[in-house]
């Protein structure tokens, strides 16, 4: 587990990567794909900005479109030349992911709702638990996580951060 | 002496107790944030950006803060390369390769002090060389008219990839995504809005703040969380250091290394598309084959402890010359750093030494009292620093994360940023697993509007004629080191990459 630069990354990868085929490049040929209809769809937004009759000499769509260009073309070298896959995760840390991005988004929502320190202690709690700490102990570390950053930033520091029913 | 007046300036700006202390306090989180593997020199300055606006801080102030974590992280990588194997931070690959060995060998605290040592020296010489080739580099860039500076901006997009670049396709993508991010909101020429869908909150255009940390930031909370990496590297056993100094035999056989790496650091460190990765990677290479004669190179030599260090720190500074000299960062944390100047609406450049030269000497000294701060507090205090790798992923992640939340939200008091910076975060891991580098798109963030600028005032100047872009000999010059850099990698990349990546993260895309 200790062993160099690899063990980053943890030994179910590890044993992705030695069992890894050569030549598998799906990802990247739609990652190229999808750059294209990305630059394809930059193009056309740029062709509907709204000329004003003021325009200097180049106007606003030229470098928008120039850009588009170059981006439609590196994503179509992308999906000839593919790089070999990635190694995703399996479908549970997935989830895994996803599941933190919802805590997050809901935590922007509610943070001027709930006030920092009740949405930080939740929102740290959830990650620290995710990450692997024991479930009650998890409950203490992102209280405390929450306490520690309010008395740094707010209390110290004197940081405005967003205020709860309660005050804090 | 006009340099060294100018750098007496600098220090009667630099020595005021609250800049000493924010000094002091950058030294000391950037060392910690270079150990924590996790944690490099780009998003520890990111996360410590939107604090140190919120905070109120002045132009110098924020910036001599962000410079002192920035040299720190340099220093903090080594901590973890030697002690665990683990380089801290991408510019510290290459001292795991004798570091960990000699601490195998039970002289970690000799491998450890020897490191700072090196790191200071290679610092220490490449701070002087700012100061002698920056104003150089200055009276160059004076001559730079509107069109020039298009073809530096795409220059720098062009060799941001770098010598070691896996895939210029994936550079090229990233820059122009970054770019076209930068469009969005309302053009500041014809006062028309731009790709923003009838959203009031793109009126302004993205924060590139909004950007950076959560590209840098969230996405490693989110490469972790998909690892559940969340326990400690670091037992209590593996972190005895034994004797703390080096014998002075080990300093004086490492003295000649550390300076030839050092001034080698530098070089890589100014030109475009090296950084400090590349500088501590050639350093090594370099010493290697110059004194490995009994081939103890990788086997716990202090050489090979002293060249990556001297390299990548000398590096480090080298790469603020670009940045500071022509407004054009070569790596991802001076990338961050000019995010930092450009909030405080400062525009770096060559305007930026004769207007503002209270902030380029203030800087300078602080660089100087910054790498004397970090080599006594990486000597005697290096136990403390130690300490930190013990903190487990779990518990500092989270941190992390939430430490980013608080400095997004202090700045604007807005949860859409909140939301923006969530979707930079979910991009950048996206990015990262396929290996797009990240830099790209922070520097087009950055310079986009600048870049558009120079070009339609280029055109504009000469009455709709696009050949003027490639109407003098200073631009097509340019032109030229762009192509030849894009190019170049494409033909003599693989060796390098092949070279460097055999021990590399390969999701660090990070790099610097």
């Amino acid at each position: 587990m200790l062993g160099g630069p690899l063990s980053l990354r943890g030994p179910a990868v590890q044993f992705y990567l030695s069992t890894q085929i050569p030549g598998d490049t799906m990802s990247d040929r739609i990652f190229g794909l999808f750059g294209l209809a990305l630059a394809i769809f930059f193009a056309w937004a740029a062709l509907q900005i709204e000329e004003s009759f003021l325009s200097d000499e180049v106007g606003p769509k030229a470098f928008p479109l120039i850009i588009a260009t170059i981006l439609g073309i590196s994503s179509i070298f992308i999906a000839l030349k593919p790089d070999a896959e990635p190694v995703w995760p399996s479908l549970g840390r997935l989830v895994e992911i996803l599941a933190a991005i919802v805590v997050m988004i809901l935590y922007a929502q509610f943070l001027p709702v709930a006030g920092f320190v009740i949405a930080t202690a939740v929102a740290a709690s959830y990650l620290t638990w995710r990450l692997g700490s024991p479930a009650l102990s998890s409950l203490l570390i992102g209280v405390l996580t929450s306490v520690g950053i309010y008395v740094i930033f707010h209390l110290v520091l004197g940081l405005s951060l967003a205020r709860g029913p309660l005050g804090f | 002496m006009d340099v060294l007046a100018n750098l007496g300036d600098g220090f009667a700006v630099a020595f005021t107790l609250q800049n000493l202390g924010l000094a002091l306090l950058g030294c000391f989180l950037g060392t910690i944030m270079g150990a924590l593997p996790g944690l490099g020199p780009s998003n520890g300055v990111a996360i410590l950006i939107p604090l140190a606006f919120t905070l109120g801080l002045g132009p110098t102030p924020s910036l001599i803060l962000l410079t002192s974590v920035y040299y720190g992280a340099m220093y903090g990588g080594r901590i973890s390369s030697i002690l665990l194997g683990i380089p801290g931070d991408e510019p510290a690959m290459m001292t795991v390769l004798d570091g960990h060995p000699m601490a195998k060998k039970g002289m970690a605290g000799e491998a450890l002090s020897l490191s700072g040592i090196a790191s200071f020296v290679g610092a220490f010489i490449a701070t002087w060389g700012l100061i002698l080739l920056a104003p150089q580099l200055v009276k160059i860039a004076l001559l730079f008219g509107p069109a020039e500076y298009f073809a530096l901006f795409a220059l720098a997009f062009a060799t941001l990839g770098g010598v070691s670049s896996t895939n210029q396709a994936k550079s090229a993508f990233a820059a122009m995504l970054g770019l076209g991010l930068a469009m969005i909101g309302v053009d500041t020429q014809t006062g028309v809005p731009r790709f923003t869908f009838g959203e009031v909150h793109l009126y302004d255009g993205l924060d590139f703040l909004v950007a950076i940390v959560g590209l840098f930031a969230l996405s490693e909370v989110f490469i972790f969380l998909e690892h559940r990496h969340g326990g400690s590297d670091a037992n209590s056993g593996q972190l005895k250091l034994g004797r703390l100094t080096p014998p002075l035999s080990m300093i004086k056989q490492c003295t000649p290394t550390m300076l030839r790496t050092s001034i080698l650091g530098f070089i890589a460190g100014v030109l475009p598309g090296a950084g400090a990765s590349l500088g501590s990677f050639i350093s090594y290479s370099m010493e290697k084959r110059l004194v490995d004669k009994e081939g103890t190179f990788g086997k716990g030599d202090p050489r090979g402890v002293a060249a990556p260090e001297a390299g990548n720190n000398a590096a480090a500074g080298g790469a603020l010359v670009p940045m500071l000299a022509l407004g054009v960062p070569g790596s991802g944390t001076t990338a961050v750093l000019l995010a930092v100047l450009l909030s405080l609406n400062i525009t770096p450049g060559p305007l930026l030494f004769a207007q503002n030269p209270d902030v380029v000497w203030g800087l300078i000294a602080a660089l100087f009292i910054a790498n004397f701060m970090l080599l006594a507090l990486n000597i005697p205090m290096v136990g403390i620093f130690t300490r930190v790798l013990m903190v487990p992923p779990r518990i500092l992640m989270p941190i992390v994360a939430m430490v980013s939340f608080v400095g997004i939200y202090g700045i604007s008091g807005s949860s859409f940023d909140l939301l923006v910076m969530i979707g930079f975060g979910v991009m950048g891991w996206a990015l990262r697993k396929l290996d797009v580098p990240l830099v790209p798109i922070i520097l087009g963030t950055l310079l986009g509007n600048t870049m558009e600028n120079n070009l339609r005032r280029a055109i504009t100047i000469d009455n709709g004629d696009w050949f003027t872009l490639v109407d003098s000999p200073l631009a097509l010059t340019l032109w030229a080191i762009a192509i030849i850099g894009f190019v170049m990698p494409l033909i003599v990349g693989r060796l390098v990459r092949s070279k460097m990546h055999e021990r590399g993260d390969e999701e660090g895309s990070i790099t610097d």
